[in-house]
């Protein structure tokens, strides 16, 4: 009777997300199956040809260089993030933090492709960095359409989702267990690396994911900031979508796509060394 | 000197209140000293000061000697118990006791058989590899010990590390503390609320009020002869009146409450003739229809039976007047005339506190 009840209360998320998300991810796996019509359709005789196409060393070299990105975005994010994650949560007296997160976050108040148009025109040759640099006598810079480009505005959109998640873990930090830490004779060195690292390694991982995933598929950012070439994962599937009217491969590599996220998640699923209560004495 | 810990006027403030006023404390080599006191007495920060974790605002802190008030809490050879155990959740309890030790770069087999060692002593052997998370409470109360203790500080800070066990537990562990600190010999300095707490395992007490020591002795000290009107209040003593000093003559002294109670306290030689003090009486120093050379008629007016004993609130010309008495006596009702008996050295002669209101 309760289970049953309880179970009510899932229904109307099963039915979206059966509607929305399991079915149509069904039928893009039936396509992926099949092959392209002369004219743009999709043949449906299934085989598994999509997929060892998809292995070829020319997608395999795209899927590698996506994954640089999103590892490079993730080590960028985590390493300008934490700093200002720390600052925030332990750093910044209480009044102000409120204020301060919102800043944060107010980049999503405006939508990411206008704010990739506004990164263009910072980053092009006769463009506002340029301009700055000029003025102060320093040689010019051409990041638009160059993979710094790229990993600047990838950075710039996905910052926010690791600082919020290392803010809550480094704002909910006990005070009393690191004064513990300094009463145990742990420098103030000591006590970041060895309990408030480990203790908000958690927040990181969670940050990390949140950044990697997202940065794996990037579309706009490369399409923009890149040039447009099919350098990266997202844009070659928008390609095969839109412009080579290969549908059934297009699906194929959304797969392939979809495989590694899942891999990252399963691996993250893993207890961090350190994180976990058998952290001794290394 | 190793062991000794001193503070020599030290004070501080949080913005415009203040928690500490040119407090002045030294404990001794080997002592258990227990600061006592109401929350936002000070008590705690007079700890912290100790500990290094806050920096007073004037004075100085001294530990075995040495002069350690702008030495950082990592420097200090003193360690904490903190009130709710400030473990580390990311740690066994091994590597719990062990996180000190791992700091001062000792040998690992060093550690392991020091961690080893004080496990045993609190009795904890057996769960060395245990999370913190899955320890009860007085189990995560033993490993915060033996993590303070197994680096063999000079002075043993503890922070009302009882105050979140259950009252029998609590018991247990006082037993406990007192004989640890016995078998160490190490300084403790010992901060609670708790009067019964601080009576059962303290050397010496310090009740603070209000940013200031009210007094300083041994327990029965405290409890006999408290000085101070707040010290009486705090450690129990129930009936409190402003009163003027009549005559005193032959060891004995008039007492007139401002409400008109009027008795004789034995003089100390402390009392004297037209002063206004504060006098203060035990309940369980009065009985009613007993004996006893102050005799005071009153009617009863209620009671509160209490198990071991039973308080009933007489009515004695205007003053309220609370007895304790050990056996319930099931003759007496409400509106009864009865006497209130008590001998004059029951009597206190109080300081009205500065803190106290």
């Amino acid at each position: 009777m309760r289970r049953s009840r309880g179970l009510a209360l899932l229904l109307p998320a099963v039915v979206a997300l059966t509607v929305l998300f399991v079915l149509p991810q069904i039928l893009m796996f039936e396509v992926s199956l099949g092959r392209r019509s002369a004219h743009g359709g999709v043949v449906h005789e299934w085989s598994g040809a999509n997929y060892v196409r998809a292995a070829e060393p020319l997608y395999a070299q795209i899927f590698g260089r996506s994954l640089v990105l999103a590892l490079a975005t993730t080590l960028i994010c985590l390493a300008v993030g934490y700093p200002m994650a720390y600052w925030l949560a332990r750093r910044v007296p209480r009044r102000w933090r409120g204020a301060l997160l919102v800043l944060v976050i107010l980049p999503f108040w405006t939508s990411f492709l206008v704010r990739m148009y506004a990164w263009m025109f910072i980053l092009r040759r006769d463009g506002v960095l340029n301009a700055a640099l000029s003025a102060i006598g320093l040689p010019g810079l051409d990041l638009l359409y160059t993979d710094a480009g790229v990993l600047l505005g990838q950075v710039y959109g996905e910052l926010p989702f690791m600082i919020l998640p290392l803010y809550v873990s480094l704002e909910r930090l006990d005070q009393t267990v690191l004064d513990a830490a300094a009463d145990l004779g742990a420098s103030p060195a000591a006590v970041f690396r060895r309990v408030v690292l480990p203790m908000t390694a958690p927040g990181a991982l969670a940050g990390s994911l949140l950044v990697f995933v997202p940065s794996l598929g990037a579309y706009l950012a490369p399409d923009l900031l890149g040039g447009a070439r099919t350098a990266y994962i997202g844009n070659l599937v928008q390609t095969q979508f839109a412009v080579a009217r290969d549908i059934p491969f297009g699906a194929a590599l959304s797969f392939v796509l979809l495989l590694l996220v899942a891999a990252t998640l399963v691996l993250a699923r893993r207890p961090l060394p350190g994180a976990s209560s058998a952290g001794g004495q290394q | 000197m190793r062991g000794a810990l001193s503070f020599e006027a030290v004070s501080r403030s949080y913005g415009r209140t203040a928690a500490l006023r040119q407090v002045s404390l030294d404990v001794r080599p080997g002592e258990f000293l227990t600061l006592l006191g109401p929350s936002g007495c000070g008590k705690t920060t007079l700890l912290r000061l100790a500990a290094g974790f806050e920096p007073p605002d004037a004075g100085r802190v001294l530990i075995s000697g040495r002069d350690v008030t702008g030495v950082p809490a990592y420097r200090r050879p003193v360690n904490t118990v903190f009130q709710h155990y400030a473990l580390f959740p990311h740690r066994t309890v091994a590597a719990n006791v062990a996180f000190g030790l791992e700091m001062a770069g000792l040998p690992r087999s060093e550690i392991a058989s020091r961690v080893a060692r004080v496990l045993e002593t609190v009795r904890l052997s057996d769960l060395g590899d245990r999370g913190i998370d899955q320890l009860s409470g007085g189990q995560k109360q033993r490993v915060a010990l033996a993590r303070a203790i197994v680096l063999e500080p000079e002075v043993l800070l503890l922070d009302e590390p009882m105050s979140a066990l259950d009252r029998k537990l609590r018991r247990e562990m006082q037993v406990e503390m007192k004989h640890l600190h016995e078998r160490l010999g190490t300084t403790f300095l010992f901060v609670t609320h708790d009067q019964e707490e601080a009576l059962a395992m303290s050397d010496r007490v310090a009740v603070m009020s209000d940013g200031r020591i009210e007094q300083v002795g041994p327990p029965e000290e405290i409890y006999e002869r408290p000085r101070t009107r707040f010290v009486a209040e705090f450690l129990a003593v129930r009936n409190l009146w402003p009163a003027t000093i009549g005559v005193v003559a032959l060891g004995a002294a008039a007492v007139t409450t401002d409400a008109g109670l009027a008795f004789d306290a034995l003089d100390d030689g402390a009392f004297a003739s037209g002063e206004r003090v504060w006098v203060g009486i035990r309940p369980e120093r009065l009985s009613l229809d007993g004996a006893g050379a102050n005799r005071l008629a009153g009617v009863l007016e209620d009671e509160v039976y209490l198990g071991d004993s039973t308080h009933w609130r007489v009515k004695v010309a205007g003053e309220t007047v609370i007895v304790a008495e050990g056996m319930l006596a099931p003759s007496r009702r409400r509106g009864d005339v009865v006497t209130v008996t008590f001998a004059p050295e029951a009597v206190l002669r109080l300081l009205d506190s500065p803190g106290a209101r």
